[in-house]
């Protein structure tokens, strides 16, 4: 007879064994039971007459790692760089709508922009070491605070190698020039050098497009160790590299927040039909 | 959602169909399978049994060959939301077919012992009957499975439970054959075996039913009862 005929033996099934228990049983995620990191309400922001995000509302939570997906131009890239500001650096962005760390919105007049960058640190596509030493590149951000007791940075620069992954592979020729890195490595300097300056949150844009699978392994591995520190938010094209790193996972389609879910059940059981194209490779 | 084509790489939605269009295959035979069983059973047809028999590698090399066509697909696609739950149910229902396959045999089996076997056989309405209760519902499980038709699926899974009280009634009829004559008792055991295989091919169909509505609805209504179910159908 079927299980479910016997109410005992579904019991057992439903009720006896709990399914977390089990070894290597994923984790169920809720957004409800996260701590926010940032929080996003109604923002939009324009470049000149184009409006590029739309009455964005999320919240990135604490200490886990959320992915941004969308197909070019939907205005991932743009979120990510807004929570640093890093578009104040573009004349013709407008904003409006709120966007708060810690509770402060980061658009306040009081708010110091430098200090938010040091709190919101970035990696880009492209490694882009300083074409100075190793040391010198993980020293930099403190060098920059006035930081130059050489033991103070010494520990730093072994610390945050450490936890970029690279300090087995550079810890020998840490004067050498940055530039001789290979991409994989040099993209983990970058993240070092990031992560040196003890930031709350680490925003990757792209991080692994121009690396080979192997550092791109070795990237997403470093992410993974990373996110016991760090609240991580991470835009990619690589779909599923989204499915392999992230906790949460954002699709995002010209501009609008289409889905935003745990990422288990946003790839495997999307609610939207235009998620479900675009992760099954439909959209066109 | 339910919706296997319109990838952007057609060669994609080629695998997904050929993966599709087999398992429809497959399903075609071990309903034939099974119908055959019954047809032998009812005559006593020993030769028709046996080609059953015969028969069973087919759906063994068919389970095989769909099998590894899901694994390359998953290697080389990584399948994502309903193209992933549509492997899935297909990995699934594969293995019920091949083991509804293993119980029409088993039927087979029972039909040639019972032919050698002499003695009244009036016990046998009851099994045909319930025989093609069962095959109602391998037809419809088959048929929602084809079109991905998650309420066919629910109205056929909720079949299941009356094919237990089939079985249940089945058994007392034919403990009251083995009390009345124990001479019996061997060919009626055999029949026990039938109803038993009758009443297993039943949980399959219900299986596949939840297979399918895994892939149509992404809810997994595996182990409740068909209320339950028909709850988290409707409550999608």
């Amino acid at each position: 007879m079927n299980d479910q005929t016997n109410p005992d033996r579904a019991a057992t099934l439903t009720h006896g064994v709990n399914p977390a228990t089990l070894a290597g049983s994923a984790e169920n995620l809720s957004l409800a039971d996260e701590t926010p990191c940032i929080n996003v309400r109604g923002f939009n922001l324009h470049y000149g007459e184009k409006q590029a995000l739309k009455d964005i509302t999320l919240m990135i939570p604490e200490k886990k790692v959320t992915a941004f997906i969308g197909p070019s131009g939907c205005g991932k890239s743009t979120l990510l760089r807004s929570f640093n500001r890093m578009n104040d650096l573009i004349d013709t962005v407008r904003t409006s709508g709120e966007i708060s760390i810690g509770g402060e919105d980061i658009f306040n007049k009081s708010v110091n922009v430098s200090e938010l960058r040091r709190k919101v640190g970035m990696v880009f596509q492209k490694p882009n070491p300083f074409p100075k030493s190793i040391y010198e590149n993980v020293a930099y951000g403190l060098r920059i605070q006035g930081v130059n007791n050489r033991r103070t940075l010494d520990a730093v620069v072994e610390k945050s190698l450490q936890r970029a992954a690279l300090w087995d592979e550079v810890k020998d020729r840490l004067d050498d020039n940055a530039l001789g890195l290979s991409g994989g490595q040099a993209q983990r300097l970058v993240i070092a050098r990031a992560i040196a300056i003890e930031p709350e949150i680490l925003l990757l844009d792209e991080p692994c497009s121009a690396l080979d699978p192997i550092s791109t392994l070795k990237v997403e591995e470093l992410i993974y160790q990373l996110k016991a520190n760090y609240s991580i938010v991470i835009v990619t094209h690589n779909m599923q590299q989204a499915a392999r790193v992230s906790d949460y996972t954002a699709y995002m389609y010209l501009g609008e927040m289409i889905e935003f879910n745990d990422t288990n059940t946003l790839f495997t059981n999307p609610a939207e039909k235009m998620t479900e194209d675009y992760i099954t490779g439909r959209y066109g | 959602m339910n919706n296997i084509t319109q990838h952007i790489s057609r060669q994609f939605d080629n695998e997904l169909e050929t993966i599709r269009s087999n398992v429809l295959a497959m399903g075609g035979l071990a309903e034939q399978q099974f119908s055959d069983a019954l047809e032998a059973l009812k005559s006593f047809d020993v030769s028709r049994a046996e080609q059953v028999i015969e028969n069973e590698i087919r759906l063994n090399s068919c389970e095989v060959a769909i099998d590894e066509e899901c694994v390359t697909l998953l290697a080389r696609r990584q399948p994502a939301a309903g193209d992933l739950r549509f492997v899935m149910a297909v990995i699934k229902t594969i293995t019920d077919l091949e083991r509804i396959g293993d119980e029409a045999e088993k039927i087979a089996r029972m039909t040639i012992s019972l032919a050698e076997k002499s003695g009244h056989r009036s016990y046998y309405t009851g099994i045909n009957a319930m025989g093609v209760f069962v095959r109602g519902m391998v037809r419809e499980a088959l048929d929602a499975f084809a079109r991905m038709d998650s309420q066919g699926a629910l109205v056929t899974a909720g079949k299941e439970p009356e094919s237990d009280e089939q079985y249940a009634a089945l058994l007392r009829q034919l403990v009251t054959y083995m009390m009345e004559d124990p001479r019996s008792i061997s060919s009626v055991i055999d029949a026990v075996w039938v109803a038993r295989a009758l009443e297993r091919i039943a949980d399959h169909a219900r299986n596949i039913c939840e297979y399918v509505i895994y892939f149509v609805e992404g809810k997994d209504v595996r182990h409740i009862s068909i209320e339950q179910m028909e709850d988290t159908v409707k409550n999608g």
